[in-house]
């Protein structure tokens, strides 16, 4: 258990492993996304009310459950930086936030795209949605921060203690249909008990979750070897491994 | 593990702690700003306020809706089953607006206690199913399915 945390802390370890995984998740991203986008946008039935513009939500949901997913990776990594200073935690960080950003930006444009024939409003100011508004400057605010530092070391840190201030918002979103009066509907995939969606629309749902975690940990992983690459360019093992090539 | 860890750990956790117990407050207090709207017995209880723009959200009563043979004005019926309030609006509704359905509508209380609405939002329940499961729900349990409040 404990030499595979210290090989992960590794670079040159982890970019001949993270180029064994990326060979196998990029397949596996692609069919499921194209899987689950054609079960869902071809063969799942019309909904009873909304007919055929419901059929967002196999993005829209996707999108936002893996943004709420992918703030807690990005701040268990500030804390794994903060607390064990390791380099690859804050490539980590460094390397979720922009994807988590697109994510959470997908979430609100389809949400506004689905609102306007469905509520009659591009943007209400609930709950819901003005916490995912947060949690979008929030991992805009981590990149910015990065960027503002010239020292990387400080600039993680200070991305690790904004990161792990912001997971608060995590609960506040998830719980914000149930807490208070909002437009946004409550949840209709149920942990416990029968979902609010039928097994005929949920089961490509399901899978088009799967394939945005399989995408999101795709991306910071393509990320994290970017970031790999640039800091260390003049480094030996690289320069092995280019030379090898 | 290494004391100094440790310590990171415990500031670590202090720190997630600390702001999620100050931001819990905030929302706390601020809890009837972060409702979007006021059910109607609070309207009718007198909670909400009569000298500006409110938003009242429940369902919209069964066999309320009148519409004008002329004009695009309509007016409903909105409660949350404690109570009920009226509701004016002149305008396009959306297409998800009907009796038994959630509804959202921005406006002022006139003297006499109706809305007069100038916007009206529907508010979709959680429900997802096709066509055909619809129609065999409706012939048994529908109703009791729908009571639900928004």
């Amino acid at each position: 258990m404990w030499t595979i945390i210290h090989k992960m802390g590794s670079p040159p370890w982890f970019f001949r492993f993270s180029g064994v995984l990326v060979r196998w998740l990029l397949p596996i991203t692609i069919s499921l996304l194209v899987m689950g986008a054609f079960w869902g946008l071809l063969v799942a039935p019309p909904d009873f009310r909304q007919g055929n513009s419901y059929r967002i939500i196999y993005i829209h949901v996707p999108a936002a459950v893996v943004a709420l997913a992918g703030y807690y990776v990005m701040a268990l990594a500030g804390a794994v930086s903060l607390i064990w200073r390791i380099k690859m935690a804050d490539i980590t960080m460094r390397a979720a936030a922009p994807v988590g950003a697109v994510l959470t930006a997908i979430a609100l444009v389809t949400g506004a795209i689905w609102g306007k024939p469905t509520w009659g409003a591009w943007w209400v100011w609930d709950a819901r949605i003005t916490s995912m508004l947060i949690l979008f400057f929030l991992y805009l605010g981590v990149v910015a921060l990065f960027e503002a530092y010239e020292n990387k070391t400080a600039a993680a840190r200070a991305c690790a203690v904004l990161s792990l201030v912001g997971t608060v918002n995590i609960p506040i979103i998830y719980k914000s249909v149930d807490w208070w009066y909002s437009l946004h509907q409550p949840a209709s995939i149920k942990f416990t008990g029968e979902s609010a969606i039928d097994s005929s629309m949920l089961y490509p749902l399901l899978l088009m979750i799967l394939a945005f975690y399989c995408l999101f940990a795709l991306t910071v992983l393509l990320n994290m070897r970017a970031e790999l690459l640039w800091a260390h360019r003049e480094s030996s093992w690289l320069k092995q491994l280019a030379g090898g090539a | 593990m290494h004391p100094i860890r440790k310590q990171r750990l415990v500031l670590v956790s202090l720190m997630v702690v600390l702001s999620s117990v100050a931001i819990g407050l905030v929302a706390f207090a601020l809890r009837d700003n972060i409702n979007l709207f006021y059910p109607p017995a609070d309207v009718i209880a007198g909670k909400a306020p009569t000298d500006r723009t409110i938003r009242l959200g429940g369902m919209v009563v069964e066999g309320s809706i009148e519409r004008s043979e002329t004009e695009l004005d309509t007016t409903f019926w909105v409660t949350d089953y404690e109570g009920s309030v009226a509701v004016r609006y002149s305008g396009i509704l959306p297409d998800l607006f009907a009796e038994g359905e959630g509804v959202v509508a921005e406006g002022m209380l006139d003297a006499a206690g109706t809305l007069v609405a100038t916007q009206v939002l529907a508010k979709h329940d959680e429900n997802y199913m096709p066509p055909e499961v619809a129609a065999a729900l409706e012939g048994k349990t529908a109703p009791a399915e729908r009571t639900a409040l928004p």
